[in-house]
């Protein structure tokens, strides 16, 4: 009986895990995309939208596959760079893909 | 010339104090009160507003009439740029996001029944509050130190305004051949590449206007704490024969009169302009509240997650005042990332919805060693849930090469939006 028990705790437990990991609702999904993207603000502006004159490039409305191919760029070397370079290291392919489409959503 | 830019910037802090004048009236409760609208408070105000699609209402409590930023203020002590340059508004948080700003100073919190009690008199209660309150300098910590600051003779100016401006004017009234020497805490302190910055730049006007000056760096720590092999590298090209450094310093009094500064083991040293750093602990409203239950009681522990207080409930405590992570420097840039973070998990929190698992903060301290070239320090940061703390994310990271015009370029780029991120 004791045993009957636990294994039902164990259970719902796993359930409760995954549906914690896999099915976020979609407005936290989206104040989780939002914040991913807020940790690019300090130097590209909120949203993406940088101050006027700025010296870096705006990332609103930028297009999907330019910022994941620059980002990758970046990563390798292949774009050369002051601190990019060792930013977009920090970010995982699925980190800078969700990026992108919330960049590209951005209103300029 | 030196008359002139008193004169405007005086002028620059006076429109800003009219135009706050104007505040609202304080509300009764407020879903978030934010005490401090530095780096960390400021933006966890404009980001839950933000993330909340402006449905959660909040109030930032804060004493000063307008932000004047800690990062780029050495560029004032250096001459190049006036304490206007770094000057912000806080109308744009209530114009453009509809914060309710309160000028005036928190002086108790209740936690137990959650309300904020202002030196005003009035009191707003809160669903949730945020604490930033920023370091408290240790003047106690230095024999005579805090006489000597409250006269005006040797000053700090680690918190950007009037101090600035009054440490700029000693330095300008400084004869040709005279020593200006800073002492640096031991670690950690606000900003840790500050000191060295502001050393390097003190050195670059001396260089220009008054070449026969010396720049005496006294470390209580053993070595330089940040970006340690760049600024050695420039304190001996760049500034052979005006910076000195020397490690294991440990202030322990000072004589004002003598222009003395005395040590726990070192010989004493003797200077023309002082610039005295203490120990630094959290903010005094977070002191007084019980929230300093770290280290010595100096900083406050927070769950890394969301930034909530490990003492009290729905009080989330951020930027310089809490016990940092490993390898989370306290700057102005991981406070603006701890108020994202904060503010997300306060909406969060208030929505009913989950918390961010695995939030993520950046941070890029750019440094100054003269007006024009810039050296950086960049990390990223992921929380890992099985460690409940933060870590930078292997690989990420790391410095420049050598100082460049473009990073200084990059770097009041940075200032800019990071002004506009915070408080606009």
């Amino acid at each position: 009986m004791k045993i009957h028990l636990s294994t039902t705790a164990l259970a719902l437990c796993a359930l409760a895990a995954t549906s914690l990991g896999h099915a976020q609702t979609a407005p936290a999904q989206a104040l989780y995309n939002r914040s991913l993207a807020a940790t690019c603000a300090n130097c590209h502006g909120t949203d993406g939208r940088a101050v006027a004159g700025s010296s870096v490039l705006p990332l609103a409305g930028l297009d999907r596959n330019y910022f994941v191919e620059q980002m990758k760029a970046f990563k390798s070397g292949a774009r050369p760079a002051t601190v990019m370079h060792q930013i977009s290291k920090g970010y995982s392919d699925a980190q800078i893909d969700t990026l992108a489409g919330y960049f590209a959503a951005q209103k300029k | 010339m030196q008359r002139r830019s008193f004169l405007q910037s005086s002028a620059a802090l006076s429109l800003i104090g009219l135009g706050a004048c104007a505040t609202t009236s304080v509300p009764s409760k407020a879903k978030v009160v934010v005490i401090g609208g530095g780096y960390g408070g400021a933006t966890a105000a404009k980001y839950v507003r933000l993330l909340s699609d402006h449905k959660i209402d909040v109030v930032l409590i804060e004493p000063q009439a307008a932000f004047i930023s800690c990062p780029i203020s050495n560029l004032v002590l250096g001459g190049s740029k006036q304490i206007g340059d770094i000057t912000t508004a806080y109308t744009g948080l209530s114009k453009n996001h509809g914060v309710t700003v309160v000028r005036d100073t928190a002086s108790a919190i209740d936690t137990a029944r959650k309300t904020v009690t202002l030196a005003g008199g009035a009191s707003i209660a809160y669903d949730k509050l945020v604490v930033s309150p920023g370091v408290d300098l240790m003047y106690g910590s230095i024999e005579g130190l805090q006489q000597a600051q409250a006269a005006g003779q040797i000053l700090q100016a680690w918190k950007a305004g009037p101090e600035t401006l009054a440490l700029r004017k000693q330095l300008e009234a400084m004869p040709d051949g005279g020593v200006y020497a800073i002492t640096i805490p031991e670690a950690p302190y606000r900003c840790p590449p500050g000191p060295y910055e502001r050393a390097s730049v003190i050195a670059g006007y001396f260089k220009a206007v008054k070449p026969r000056s010396k720049v005496l760096i006294l470390d209580a720590n053993p070595d330089v704490t940040s970006k340690g092999p760049l600024f050695k590298k420039v304190w001996a090209e760049q500034y052979k024969g005006i910076v000195e450094y020397r490690g294991q310093h440990k202030a322990t009094a000072v004589d004002a009169k003598a222009g003395v500064v005395k040590f726990d083991v070192q010989e004493d040293v003797k200077a023309n302009v002082l610039n005295v750093l203490p120990s630094m602990r959290a903010g005094g409203i977070a002191v007084q509240t019980g929230l300093n239950n770290v280290a010595n009681n100096r900083w406050c522990g927070v769950n890394y997650q969301t930034f909530e207080s490990t003492v009290a409930r729905d009080v989330f405590v951020l930027g310089d005042s809490i016990q940092v992570a490993p390898a989370m420097p306290k700057s102005g840039h991981m406070a603006n990332n701890h108020g994202k973070v904060a503010a997300a998990a306060i909406v969060a929190q208030l929505s009913g919805w989950e918390i961010n698992p695995a939030p993520m903060l950046t941070n890029t301290c750019y440094s100054f060693v003269d007006n024009k070239n810039v050296i950086h320090v960049a990390s990223v940061h992921e929380y890992v849930a099985a460690e409940k703390t933060y870590k930078t994310v292997a690989g990420s990271g790391g410095v420049s090469p050598g100082p460049t015009e473009l990073e200084g370029v990059y770097a009041l780029n940075w200032a800019s939006n990071i002004w506009a991120d915070t408080l606009i």
